[in-house]
């Protein structure tokens, strides 16, 4: 008996491996026939990114950006755990930095107590401008999706509105940059030295933190149980006893809670001040990390270093002469190949596991009669 | 709990590991310049440009800064390289893309847009021996021109047209996104058309917001905003929105008798827009090639030009086009409007 199941968690460890592997392949394949297509050496391009992108200063950089992206695949990945889609992150990230470095340029405490403050002020943010759209969907019946695809328009109306010279913003010199106060420097997250390569973001820290939580709130405790009950079935779920809508209502919360943080790493430790150049869109982004992670902690964190290497390399690809939109079709190419390969690897998976039982079945129908055959 | 420990184990031994390959590694500028010193055979000056978002070919802000760089190129021989911003860039890529030319040896570096300041604050001190231009924003550096212009002023000649040419007695102004640098636009367009006809209406909209720099590079946005302005009865549309403002162009050319106000570039000349030129009144032309130009030029004299260059109106830095002899009817009050701006009797706002 034992010797079977891990017969089976190596063949499920197998098939697991081989939809992102099947993904990564047929990525590299498309994107080979689309460079042949515009008339360069796609292997030139090839080890060109790779020699690039293992450069020391590329290492940090892939980190810095994985540790943005990171946060963001955690946030959208607890949505999808529940079946809900969190398309609002990209809403709550902005808004969360932008009342964090409101604060945070605000604040005249000492570090230890300004930083902490800073990050909590943006969970809290984040998680609030979330359950905007999780009491909606409770008590409404509103679809998440839509509230938070109009919650991201007004977050960034908002920011629009405040962020102006006179409100809450300054005009820097030139006066072409509007930004909040910035941070004082004791308010820095604190960065690794690495030499000549650049720093490495301290927050780097957090997110791994962020991750570990993550697994051991889904995989290890009651509430990340009836997370995913509810996620996989909630009329089950209720019947077995768990408050569907209250569920929701929370896990809508710690997303949005999680996203808050998205905008901390660049925040805290790059820009000090939000500007109306903050980057945008990075609550998207989490969602294609998190589809290519299958939410899994460590899968998202594979994911968010893939994204990273591909920005940094693709950039250096156009100062090569390749069109710089060969980025958004690698990108695009791959969520549609772990999506197709996932579905693929998931349908095969079945298949082999009706046959063995199939099989099994077949065998134990055959088992008694040849016991009789024996007897007699 | 033995999971837990394992996980973390993990987790430190990859950590660990990442740390020493970075600690280890080469930089990417270490293996550049090994392989570009081995290219670098080429004379005449080599051109670094860094776009904005929207790239060569925005038929706007970003082609006036191609053409400066072109127009160079041609006169002095060497290269230019090009690199374009997306949407989804950060501190860090705008910086990548500036050490990435400087790393290569290209000199002058000009980086085209605001957004480039305080990525180009700091790369600039890290390659003080080149010279680098930044358009619309200043920087403070001993190897940095910072080329500024004078929009208010083109766009109150703008207004003041706009005002002479409608016959509804209302216009409308496309921002492409509502940052300071645009409004300077609203502001002396607005005052333009108030100044010569206080009664005129004027319609404005931003097509996106703070830090979402897609109505700079969505012509769609733009054609969607001016139909609303002209459904509403504006007959005179000025859109300063990079690229976006194509759109604008193409809706205002469905309607008989409204005319468009282009931006950045003479858009009567631009071949891309040549099926709808008989609609642009005339362009706010933003004369990004020549502080470009003249910045690539001083540099391959030896003398490299470094501080604030502003490009007024008195300097011919901003203009009003004239192709297509739209304006010819009221080119005299154009003229009296811009002497009094360059003799300083009006003083055209920066902020609406």
């Amino acid at each position: 008996m034992k010797k079977l199941t891990s017969r089976i968690d190596k063949e499920r460890l197998l098939l697991g491996i081989a939809a992102p592997l099947l993904a990564v392949v047929a990525a590299l394949v498309v994107t080979t026939l689309v460079i042949l297509a515009t008339g360069k050496n796609p292997f030139d391009a090839f080890s060109d990114m790779v020699t690039y992108g293992s450069a020391s200063d590329s290492q940090v950089y892939i980190l810095n950006k994985a540790t943005t992206y990171y946060l963001a695949g955690v946030a959208v990945a607890i949505g999808f755990r529940m079946n809900l889609f969190n398309i609002g992150v990209d809403g709550q990230y902005r808004l969360a930095a932008f009342v964090a470095a409101v604060l945070g340029g605000a604040l005249t405490a000492p570090g230890w107590i300004a930083v902490p403050l800073i990050i909590l002020c943006a969970m809290a943010t984040g998680a609030l401008w979330a359950a905007v759209a999780g009491v909606l969907k409770v008590t409404r019946g509103v679809s998440e999706v839509i509230a938070t695809i109009m919650l991201n328009s007004i977050a960034t109306a908002i920011i629009a509105y405040l962020l102006q010279p006179g409100k809450l913003g300054e005009l820097q010199q030139g006066g072409t940059l509007v930004s909040t106060k910035p941070l004082p420097t004791s308010s820095y997250f604190f960065t690794i030295d690495a030499g000549p390569a650049g720093e490495l973001w301290g927050f780097i820290v957090i997110a791994a933190i962020v991750g570990v939580a993550y697994w051991f709130l889904l995989g290890r405790t009651r509430f990340g149980f009836d997370l995913r009950t509810v996620g996989q079935s909630e009329s089950a779920a209720a019947a077995s006893g768990v408050s569907v809508k209250k569920m929701i209502a929370t896990s809508m919360v710690i997303s949005g809670a999680v996203a808050g943080l998205i905008g901390m790493p660049t925040l805290l430790n790059d820009s000090h001040q939000f500007s109306n150049d903050f980057p945008a869109g990075i609550g998207f982004t989490g969602i294609a990390i998190a589809l290519l992670g299958r939410n899994h902690p460590i899968g998202i964190a594979l994911g968010a270093l893939l994204w990273g290497f591909l920005e940094r390399t693709t950039n250096h690809l156009e100062f090569q002469g390749y069109d710089k939109e060969i980025l958004g079709v690698i990108q695009g190419v791959i969520v549609l190949c772990v999506v197709i390969a996932y579905e693929v690897v998931r349908r095969y998976g079945l298949k082999r596991q009706q046959q063995r039982v199939g099989a099994e079945l077949a065998a134990q129908a055959r088992a008694p009669q040849t016991k009789q055959e024996v007897a007699g | 709990m033995r999971r837990v420990a394992k996980l973390s184990a993990a987790c430190i031994a990859s950590a660990a590991l990442a740390l020493t390959a970075t600690a280890c590694g080469s930089t990417s500028s270490d293996n550049d310049s090994s392989s570009s010193s081995s290219s670098d055979g080429g004379k005449g000056v080599k051109i670094g440009l860094a776009y904005d978002v929207g790239g060569r070919g925005d038929r706007s802000f970003n082609d006036s800064a191609a053409r400066g760089a072109d127009k160079a190129e041609k006169e002095f021989g060497g290269s230019v390289k090009e690199l374009t911003a997306k949407t989804s860039d950060t501190e860090a890529d705008r910086e990548q893309r500036l050490s990435d030319l400087a790393d290569a040896g290209y000199n002058p570096i000009v980086a085209i847009g605001y957004a480039y300041a305080p990525s180009l604050t700091k790369v600039a001190a890290k390659y003080p021996k080149t010279t680098f231009g930044i358009v619309d924003s200043v920087v403070n550096g001993k190897n940095v021109d910072s080329i500024t212009f004078t929009e208010e002023q083109g766009s109150y000649l703008a207004g003041v047209a706009a005002a002479l040419k409608t016959k509804k007695d209302h216009v409308g102004f496309i921002g492409g996104v509502d940052v300071p640098l645009i409004k300077k636009f609203e502001a002396g367009y607005v005052q333009g058309v108030k100044d010569t006809n206080p009664k005129i209406k004027v319609d404005t909209q931003y097509l996106s917001h703070g830090s979402d720099t897609s109505g700079f590079a969505s012509p769609d946005k733009g054609k969607e905003a001016a139909q609303g302005m002209l459904d509403k009865g504006a007959d005179v549309i000025y859109s300063a929105a990079g690229s976006s403002g194509n759109g604008a162009i193409e809706a205002v050319s469905g309607v008989k008798g409204a005319w468009a106000i282009g931006v950045d570039s003479d858009q009567y000349n631009v071949p891309g827009l040549a099926k709808y030129k008989n609609s642009i009144l005339t362009s706010v032309v933003k004369n990004v090639d020549v502080g470009v130009y003249d910045l690539i030029k001083s540099v391959h004299d030896g003398k490299p030009v470094t501080g604030n260059s502003v490009y007024s109106l008195a300097k011919e830095g901003v203009s009003l086009s004239t192709s297509g002899g739209f304006l010819t009817d009221i080119q005299s009050k154009l003229d009296a409007a811009k002497k009094k701006i360059v003799d300083g009797s009006i003083k055209v706002k920066t902020t609406p």
